[in-house]
């Protein structure tokens, strides 16, 4: 086989491959497309073609993709007020006990979630943060601030040190290095961050489902979903449509911001 | 690994042990270096304090303190009437000689074991497999890949109610594929084949992970290797045997550690197709609905919940453990 045969060769393979890989998205996709009463007829493609799912879903559905929006969000923000600081700290400052913090964050991403989730119920029964949206971002961002914390520390003892030694002669605070220098460097390892968090408080079922059972409209949209599959009627056009719908931010980030995906994704886990 | 202050400061720049000469000189340079390292790092003790305190409040609260009271709710006594009058007598391990004693309790942790083991196996070879596919580029090949991390990446309750759905007995598109094979369907979710369906979707949704994590350990291998070893005539399938799968050992290891401490913990994926009924309880579910109701158990049991957790807890520290020690060794190697 020549060399150019051979390449042509591997690319459909992997095209079937990414296919089979994906089908059950695109039956996800297909489903929401497809007329009520021909969905059990299971059409490869939407044939009897509808929007009306996405009609009826959308309305619904909208406050609670609005909560899920807010408690991302928020979850971002926590993360990274908590996270920044202290990885500037762990990498370039002296800590005592660095060495026991950073091993509480190896271990603190092994803790099952519903270990976790059974103790912030009790916590949080008593201080009445049960459906709330801060008890749920609070909760959410213990997802990702182990991570965020090592993937700035990662990053942080790798810039040079006499950028900072310079502006320590120029007499900068290490509050006033840490804002105008570290921070504008490490500034993709924030976009990473935020990335993985808001998509990690966005996905989130765990939590939403034990802490914030309760909470109505309150609800992420993990919850509007949750509420079909639990309804008896079997509605799998909507079910599908809204499934869709609570996808939509994370293919969103995908397309616009693979390169920190790409770079979060195999970070913490192997080391170069 | 990282670089860090502490560990950089010892003895003045350029001056590395083996260019001292004399025991007495090496002394001198080491206190030298000691006075040096507390000299530069004293005033950032506070800075370090106070920019990691957050952090250490965080980890407290968010983190030390759920945990202690699901512990401390394991060793009493709790039930739904404990939330209006407050009394939770305290009982040691009574709670838990009952959990591990119940009926459900073993074929449970059978279920775990079979959960955990199956989707591993699968879950990395099959990684391996696509990582290996991919590691030379080929056209479009980076596309390709991306794509292979979408359904890493959306909720899992999106891919949990459309698997329930494709596996659907009377209409769903895997019976109808089995169909055009000759074969009868198969009742999926019922509760002798629910461990397999939950293992299956669960295996699509850990193969990302287990390319990602093996692609990017085998672009650390260098590709002179492969080209010395087809000079020496061995073929792809040599070359795998003797060149990849040796040097990916450790990254293996770690992905293989990681994969069984986060398929342990899983809950959603099951308790979304199946709410964790018949054999696809898994000790993480059955806490869950013990604890969080529907599904297997009607009467919330927080106690025993909590019981099921710390058992998880343990076997999650523990792994924990053993990924730390297999990164110093690989360290120490490197």
């Amino acid at each position: 086989m020549r060399p150019g045969q051979r390449q042509w060769w591997k690319t459909s393979l992997g095209v079937v491959l990414t296919g089979v890989m994906l089908f059950p998205l695109y039956w996800m996709v297909n489903v929401s497309l497809t007329r009520r009463e021909a969905i059990r007829s299971g059409d490869l493609y939407p044939r009897a073609f509808t929007l009306d799912h996405y009609r009826t879903v959308l309305g619904d559905q909208l406050p609670y993709l609005r909560t899920s929006l807010v408690v991302a969000l928020g979850t971002v923000v926590v993360t990274l007020l908590i996270s920044a600081p202290a990885a500037y700290a762990l990498s370039r400052l002296l800590v005592p006990g660095r060495r026991v913090i950073n091993f509480l964050l190896i271990v603190a991403q092994m803790v099952p979630a519903v270990v976790m989730a059974l103790g912030f119920y009790t916590v949080y029964s008593d201080l009445g943060l049960l459906d709330t949206l801060p008890g749920l971002v609070l909760a959410d961002s213990t997802l990702a601030v182990p991570f965020a914390v090592m993937l700035f520390s990662a990053f942080m003892s790798s810039i040079p040190e006499d950028i900072l030694q310079a502006a320590q002669i120029d007499g900068a605070s290490y509050w006033r290095t840490f804002i105008s220098i570290v921070m504008p460097i490490a500034r993709n390892s924030a976009v990473t961050v935020g990335l993985f968090s808001f998509l990690w408080a966005w996905s989130d079922f765990l939590f939403a489902s034990t802490l914030d059972r309760e909470g109505g409209k309150l609800r992420p949209i993990t919850m509007g979903l949750y509420d079909y599959i639990g309804s008896q009627n079997q509605e799998w056009g909507e079910l599908m449509a809204t499934a869709v719908l609570a996808s939509v931010p994370t293919a969103i980030l995908l397309v616009v911001a693979q390169k920190y995906v790409a770079a979060g994704l195999t970070a913490g886990a192997v080391k170069d | 690994m990282r670089g860090t202050m502490d560990e950089q400061a010892p003895g003045p720049a350029g001056l590395s042990p083996a260019a001292v000469s004399g025991p007495g000189d090496q002394r001198r340079a080491a206190a030298v270096g000691v006075v040096e390292a507390v000299r530069r790092v004293r005033p950032g003790t506070w800075a370090g304090l106070g920019f990691a305190l957050p952090l250490v409040v965080y980890l407290a609260l968010f983190y030390a303190y759920p945990l202690y009271e699901n512990v401390s709710m394991s060793l009493h006594r709790f039930t739904r009437a404990t939330y209006v009058t407050g009394q939770a007598p305290y009982v040691g391990g009574q709670v838990y000689d009952e959990v591990v004693g119940s009926p459900p309790f073993w074929p449970t942790v059978g279920h775990t074991a079979t959960f955990v083991v199956v989707s591993l196996v699968f879950q990395y070879s099959i990684g391996l497999a696509l990582a290996v596919f991919f590691q030379r580029s080929f056209p479009i090949s980076g596309v390709l890949r991306g794509l292979f991390l979408v359904p890493w990446l959306l909720p899992i309750i999106v891919s949990g109610t459309t698997w329930q759905w494709m596996m659907d007995a009377d209409s769903g598109v895997l019976n109808k594929l089995l169909g055009l094979f000759g074969s009868d369907g198969v009742w999926w979710l019922n509760n002798d084949n629910s461990l397999w369906a939950v293992i299956i979707a669960n295996i699509w949704l850990g193969i990302p992970f287990n390319l990602v994590i093996l692609y990017s350990g085998l672009q650390n291998i260098s590709g002179e290797l492969y080209e010395a070893a087809a000079i020496d005539g061995a073929g792809p399938w040599r070359q795998f045997w003797s060149i990849t799968f040796p040097l990916l050992r450790p990254v293996s290891a770690v992905t293989l550690l990681l994969g069984f401490v986060y398929t342990l913990k899983v809950v959603d994926i099951i308790w979304i197709m199946t709410t964790g009924t018949g054999k696809s309880q898994t000790l993480a579910t059955w806490a869950y609905s013990m604890a969080f109701g529907k599904g297997a158990s009607a009467v919330i049991k927080y106690s025993e919940a909590s019981v099921v957790g710390s058992i998880l807890l343990l076997v999650a520290l523990a792994m924990g453990f053993v990924y730390l020690a297999v990164q110093r060794r690989q360290g120490v190697l490197r």
